[in-house]
């Protein structure tokens, strides 16, 4: 037993000289695999770390926040360099983040934001949903000149952030531009069945869509319904009624393609490559960054050779 | 006075509130009733009602038989969501369409007997029965679509279940009033509805007098099973896509609502298919005028929350029989007037 014991500890020091031969041993807490989006960034972190020769050890919290902070705990006894969380929910994080700074691993929070001191954590790299909802407005603002324009929205989960922030960030890009005016705005779940459906309801009050310009959507799922809802009214999705929506999914590059999407704003799932830059410019030269790193929300149009861009993220796992 | 026909005069309470609900739809958006014939189908807001309200109505069939027999089937929306997953990867992986179809309903069918032989041959109850496969079902239904909405936008023939038309009727329509007319057809045409209604009343007073309750319960949620199946097809083929994580959610709420507001009671026994018809269109006419009266969307749930509280307070027992009584002493005070009216004569 005693030996087992022995050659035990000494097959786990053999590895632990194995994976420091890599320059960086980072645990990434992942919160699940609830949406496409969810695995798309899951992906696009292993292959950011791959790229770096990082040794990512990942950590898959089925949706519940005990299991990250178990995650971050064995990440802690195990001595790795960096932690990345993706959280679950905001709150509750104090307590394991502390363990964390004690133990001299910085941690980097990705995609979401936690109610915590932000001495806790080194960094936080999120997206912007405000900013998302007026790059997609200014595009707007911009394809539609001086025309008067009835814009319709589909708004995502009534009462999510995503659905606020997206909501006011549009607003704002189109206040002060009377000629663009939101009509009607309902929710559509961020589903493609309610978007799908609350369409058909818009493109009736509007007169079979004759009074509507463009269609604004809080996500591309969304987006792809109501295209075919208004496929159905008989107009044309991308000429009749523009189409503009948020995240960049690759779905909505095959719209781009046969020419029924007009814009959309990335949500990009690679939120570990700008925490990756981060950790090696803080390890390297203690180089504190800013609290909040935000990504940058870029938007494609079907000038964006749409099959090229669907082709790479097809294979993301969205 | 002219007969009204018994089914007329048992559903009065149903078809009022669907022609108010209907009214007050015409009301707030004008163009309501307007059909017009666009691509070759017909096209307006009330075909939209018959549409949109395909899967609750299919569900509702099912879920008809299965409260009819004291029983509840919670898991019909997650097996909208494993049959959408089915059919989106069977087709995908180059399967015909009725391979496809046959792959799907079956799928449907089975999670149909699985239901059924917990509740009829391990007596468990069907609230808890049905509950495992409620939970389980939209994590099988993401295991076969590996978590990502599974399209299927080059397969136009399974498209075609979900949006396409036959004699101008959107085929979601048809699908369901066929369904529902052989439902109607086989439980009132033969003793299978009588059967059901005695095993609800009481299982085994009629297990003793020579019904084979087993078969039967086994059935009625095969049937349910099947009936999700086909509202599942319809659901995925509708966006071209099956959404493991979106379709038929809370649906089976919808359908219980539908059967309830139909007339049928929740305790079992009498029922009625046409009613639950009747409850899944007036569900899907409030939907509708909701979106089309362009509410801001926080008020959607609390309006169809009220709505609702109004019809079943109407069919409440209590307040049924309050109009009854008022329908009396209304009789009794027009009689007393008369005879006094004679009197003073």
């Amino acid at each position: 037993m005693r030996t087992f014991k022995l050659l035990a500890a000494t097959a786990f020091a053999t590895a632990l000289t194995v994976s420091s031969a890599f320059a960086l041993t980072v645990g990434f807490s992942q919160i699940g695999s609830e949406s496409g989006w969810r695995a798309a960034e899951t992906s696009v972190t292993k292959l950011e770390a791959q790229k770096r020769g990082i040794d990512l050890k990942f950590a898959d919290a089925q949706q519940k926040q005990e299991n990250q902070i178990k995650a971050v705990r064995s990440f802690i006894a195990q001595g790795v360099d960096a932690i990345l969380i993706a959280p679950v929910v905001a709150t509750g994080w104090d307590a394991v983040l502390k363990e964390a700074k004690e133990a001299n691993i910085p941690v980097i929070l990705l995609d979401r934001q936690i109610d915590a001191p932000d001495s806790l954590y080194l960094t936080a790299v999120t997206s912007d949903q405000v900013h998302e909802g007026k790059v997609a407005g200014d595009w707007l603002v911009k394809t539609v000149g001086d025309k008067p324009c009835n814009i319709v929205e589909l708004q995502g989960t009534t009462g999510s952030s995503p659905a606020i922030n997206r909501k006011k960030g549009f607003e704002e890009a189109i206040a002060g531009h009377d000629n663009l005016k939101i009509v009607r705005s309902q929710t559509g779940d961020f589903t493609r069945t309610k978007g799908k459906e609350v369409a058909e309801s818009f493109l009736k009050a509007e007169n079979g869509g004759k009074n509507i310009c463009a269609l604004y959507a809080h996500n591309d799922d969304m987006a792809v319904g109501a295209i075919q809802a208004i496929k159905e009214a008989g107009l044309t999705p991308g000429k009749d009624i523009l189409v503009v929506s948020i995240d960049a999914v690759p779905d909505i590059f095959q719209a781009f393609i046969a020419g029924e999407a007009n814009a959309t704003v990335e949500l990009t799932p690679n939120m570990a490559g700008p925490a990756f830059d981060v950790l090696d410019a803080y390890l390297k030269d203690k180089k504190e960054p800013a609290k909040w790193i935000q990504t940058e929300s870029k938007l494609f149009t079907p000038a964006d050779d749409p099959q090229k861009v669907y082709d790479e993220k097809k294979g993301l796992g969205y | 006075m002219m007969a009204i026909p018994t089914i007329v005069r048992e559903r009065t309470p149903q078809l009022v509130v669907l022609a108010v609900i209907l009214a007050l739809n015409a009301i707030i958006s004008p163009g309501f009733f307007s059909i017009e014939i666009q691509n070759g189908r017909l096209y307006g807001s009330l075909i939209d009602v018959l549409n949109r309200g395909a899967p609750v109505t299919l569900l509702a069939i099912g879920m008809t038989l299965v409260i009819a027999t004291k029983g509840i089937d919670l898991s019909v929306g997650a097996v909208m969501a494993i049959v959408g997953a089915v059919a989106a990867s069977l087709i995908t992986s180059g399967y015909s369409l009725p391979a496809t179809l046959a792959g799907a309903l079956f799928v449907g069918l089975a999670c149909g007997i699985w239901n059924g032989a917990l509740v009829a041959l391990l007596d468990i109850q069907p609230i808890i029965a049905t509950l495992i496969l409620m939970v389980a079902g939209r994590g099988i239904a993401q295991l076969i679509t590996e978590g990502v909405i599974l399209t299927f936008n080059d397969k136009p023939e399974l498209i075609f279940v979900g949006s396409g038309s036959f004699l101008n009727l959107p085929m979601p329509v048809i699908i369901w009033i066929v369904l529902a007319i052989l439902a109607i057809l086989v439980v009132r045409r033969s003793a299978l509805g009588l059967l059901i209604e005695a095993i609800g009343v009481n299982r085994r007073a009629s297990t003793l007098s020579g019904v084979n309750s087993r078969v039967i319960l086994l059935a009625v949620y095969a049937v349910s099973g099947l009936c999700a199946a086909v509202a599942g097809v319809i659901a995925a083929a509708d966006i071209k896509g099956a959404d493991a994580n979106n379709a038929g959610l809370w649906l089976e709420m919808d359908a219980i609502l539908a059967v309830v507001i139909g007339g049928t009671s929740l305790l079992g026994g009498r029922f009625s298919l046409i009613g639950s018809l009747m409850g899944a269109m007036i569900i899907q006419s409030l939907n509708t005028g909701i979106l089309l009266a362009g509410f801001p969307p926080e008020f959607n749930l609390i309006i169809k929350a009220a709505i609702i509280l109004i019809i079943l307070i109407v069919q409440s027992p209590a307040s049924q029989t309050a109009m009854a009584n008022f329908r009396a002493n209304r009789q009794t005070m027009a009689i007393k007037t008369e005879s006094r009216e004679h009197a003073a004569r």
